[in-house]
């Protein structure tokens, strides 16, 4: 089992099982007494709706709570006094088809299974005034970006509102990881955000690893704390890259994408692939470190650690940056704590929640990495939270390596799946929290499959860190937020 | 002083242009296979099996790249040591069948460029790019061709913003059903003469995404694309390639 990620598992008959106004006050008291959502899902078990919630307490612990509801009567809304569960609850309607009594907006997350038109019917919310105007932007976007519908009310240049329509790259995801064999899913699961595919790797193969008992040696574990980390900066690297670009600061454009390039043929040194394709496979990994590649990857670990700060000083002190992203997409710590949201945005508003912390033994308790917080909210705070992040996994990077330079472990066999088993891991990405969770039936077959990209979580905080601002500013916000489409639409 | 720091961040830089991208090989990265000629061990479809993408056939042992996902899973379970994946990036082609792989063949099939196309496209070439259930892999990839490394635009070649502008569609992802109707909008909106270029293994032959419940490939099925790029997701250097051998440029 992977230590240096949160998992939890039980057995599925110990899991705390409610009728459904018992389990909306259980739920309920626990939020109230500052537990957080990890996770809430469910799926049809014949005529009825089987409801699982994931929740943190605030001492880090994981507690599970389950119900079983008929989708006629379903449960009453929890979304508009935890407004952080409103996307579950959304997500839980379009699955399941459970009623979810008062609830405001039950619309659909990703329109699955429903025809195009039904996309296209379903009403975006509207501000009524003569000099309001609306304005459509996507699903195509104006760069080689991925599909998703925002529909912004203006009052002259000042965005009011903006709602965010995804779905457009709806796949099947989840649908396709019940209808292959589980313990081949790694390559299915690392273009489930393929910015994110060592994240989503780890988070899948720690459930499988978990429910077949397959303890990992740390040196394995440190080899994919180290792709992860390699992940995070190469995307933070891409991030920065294109913000300096939406800004028109070209030096930085060009810069931190070309010390992207040094990041991402790092990991491709190890592993075959720029995006860590193959990286990881359950019960080990399938990187490669002999001596000659170890001095290269020094090499460039110290070309980063060496030319990033000379581009950094430049891009921090510059005017145009500055300007344009000081006090622009502000999101409060109290939004962000309401919204639920996770990750580097949530970080950026002040949020201190990084799972690398929280776990008691593996890579990161061998070698903690510090946490960056930062309080300011806005698209600068992410834009210095990001490069603080860097910074931080650069100097952890190189100790690490020095600490487990020898990865020749043998991949461990993955024996059978134990019945009745529920298990969740959760994997700090790049983006936040990657949560997969897996849960096996009487023979041991996998009876659901859970999948969540941070981005699921975190689109919302978007739209409100809009509100207010010039509708101009929206690209730097949408790209200081950096969220995945194809992850949110599976 | 901020200028001396300019000229710092110019420095660290130095040449980050990559001169003859016709003739890079990224070392390290799992490109192009080869299968070797000798027999395999008697009764074995290990790696037919192991594929998860079905991209290889047996008897004898082909594979699709317009399928391959670039696991490695064939290569761990063969016994006889049969498939060795390469840092070749040149995995373009102009026809669906030269993306698939034969024993004893160590070259990439060449390309015929297309005359007509080469005479108009040649010297200008503007894209626009449609992703349709793209995991943001081939988006990242495609988006690197305009950075320092690559320069895509050294060509004559870039990425625009509308398809009004375009004179090809680059299509990635799977094709979802969500997307049915932008992807022919914009495919609509091209002027002609205009084409179609499908990157990746989700485009070109629905990947790890075939027959999943949210793909719709109707579009490709009336409108063939022109230009296949494999990978998963291909190399920049693959598009680069694949784009100057169909318009016969360098
Ligand atoms: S590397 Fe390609 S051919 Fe081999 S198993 Fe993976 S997808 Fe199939």
């Amino acid at each position: 089992m992977s230590t240096s990620v949160i998992v939890h598992r039980m057995n599925v008959c110990d899991i705390p099982t409610h009728n459904p106004n018992a389990w909306r006050d259980d739920l309920t008291k626990r939020f109230r007494d500052g537990h957080r959502i990890l996770t809430l899902f469910g799926r049809r078990d014949h005529d009825r709706v089987l409801i699982t919630a994931v929740l943190q307490a605030q001492d880090r612990s994981i507690v599970l709570s389950r119900s079983t509801v008929t989708p006629e009567f379903g449960y009453h809304e929890l979304t508009s006094e935890f407004p952080a569960l409103h996307c579950f609850e959304r997500e839980l309607h379009e699955q399941t088809g459970v009623r979810i009594a008062a609830h405001a907006w039950l619309k659909p997350i990703r329109y699955e299974g429903k025809t195009q038109s039904a996309m296209n019917e379903y009403p975006f919310y509207k501000i009524e005034g003569k000099e309001v105007h609306e304005v459509a932007v996507g699903p195509v976007h104006a760069g080689v970006i991925e599909p998703g519908s925002f529909r912004f009310m203006c009052l002259g240049e000042q965005v009011h509102h903006l709602e965010i329509q995804l779905g457009y790259q709806h796949r099947g995801v989840e649908r396709r990881l019940l209808e292959r064999e589980p313990t081949r899913l790694t390559p299915l699961v690392e273009t489930i955000a393929g910015d994110t595919s060592i994240a989503h790797a780890w988070a899948y193969c720690s459930t499988l690893e978990s429910v077949s008992d397959c303890e990992l040696d740390i040196e394995v574990e440190a080899a994919r704390a180290i792709a992860l980390e390699l992940e995070r900066v190469a995307m933070h690297l891409a991030g920065l890259s294109g913000l300096a670009a939406d800004v028109g600061f070209l030096q930085g454009a060009t810069t931190y994408g070309r010390l992207r390039t040094t990041a991402i043929n790092t990991t491709m040194r190890l592993c075959g692939s720029r995006f860590g394709r193959g990286a990881l496979r359950p019960g080990g990994v399938a990187m490669r470190l002999p001596p000659d590649l170890l001095n290269e990857v020094r090499g460039n670990l110290n070309l980063l650690r060496r030319d990033l700060p000379i581009i950094n000083e430049c891009f921090l002190a510059s005017q145009t940056v500055q300007h344009r992203l000081r006090s622009v997409g502000v999101l409060t710590e109290a939004q962000a704590a309401e919204l639920g949201l996770v990750g580097m945005a949530a970080r950026a508003s002040g949020i201190p929640i990084d799972a690398r912390q929280e776990v008691k033994s593996g890579a990161y308790k061998v070698l903690p990495i510090p946490v960056a917080i930062i309080r300011d909210g806005d698209c600068w705070g992410r834009a210095r939270l990001r490069i603080a992040e860097m910074d931080a996994s650069l100097l952890w990077l190189s100790t690490i390596l020095a600490l487990y330079p020898n990865w020749d472990c043998p991949r461990k066999r993955i024996g059978s799946l134990a019945p009745n088993q529920i298990a969740f891991a959760l994997v700090e990405g790049w983006r936040g929290e990657v949560i997969h969770c897996l849960e096996t039936g009487a023979t041991g077959e996998v009876v659901h499959y859970k999948v969540q990209d941070p981005s699921f979580r975190n689109w919302m905080g978007l739209a409100i860190a809009v509100r207010g601002n010039e509708i101009s500013d929206f690209p730097i916000c949408n790209k200081s937020f950096d969220l995945s489409y194809c992850g949110n639409d599976l | 002083m901020t200028s001396f720091k300019a000229l710092r961040v110019r420095l660290s830089q130095g040449t980050q242009y990559i001169t003859d991208l016709r003739k890079a090989v990224p070392s390290g990265f799992r490109g192009r296979p080869i299968l070797g000629s000798g027999p395999c061990a008697s009764d074995c479809e290990a790696c037919r099996d192991a594929c998860p993408t079905e991209a290889i056939r047996l008897y004898p042992v082909t594979i699709d790249l317009g399928r391959c996902v670039f696991c490695n899973a064939c290569v761990e379970v063969c016994p006889e040591k049969k498939i060795v994946f390469t840092p070749d990036t040149m995995m373009g082609a102009a026809e669906r069948e030269h993306l698939v792989v034969r024993e004893g063949i160590t070259e990439p099939a060449r390309m015929k460029p297309s005359q007509s196309l080469s005479k108009i496209f040649g010297r200008s070439l503007k894209l626009r790019q449609v992703s349709a259930g793209g995991c943001n892999g081939c988006e990242l990839e495609l988006n690197a061709l305009a950075n320092v490394n690559f320069d895509l635009q050294r060509f004559g070649i870039e990425w625009v913003a509308s398809p009004r502008h375009a004179d090809a569609l680059v299509l990635t992802g799977p094709l979802t059903r969500n997307m049915r109707d932008a992807v022919r909008l914009a495919w609509d909106a091209i002027p002609e003469p205009r084409f179609v270029v499908a990157v990746g293994a989700c485009a070109i032959s629905g990947g790890l995404y075939e027959g999943a419940s949210g793909v719709d490939r109707d579009f490709l099925e009336s409108v063939g694309p022109s230009l296949y790029v494999a990978g998963c997701p291909p190399h920049p250097l693959t598009f680069v390639n694949a784009i100057l051998d169909f318009l016969g440029i360098g």
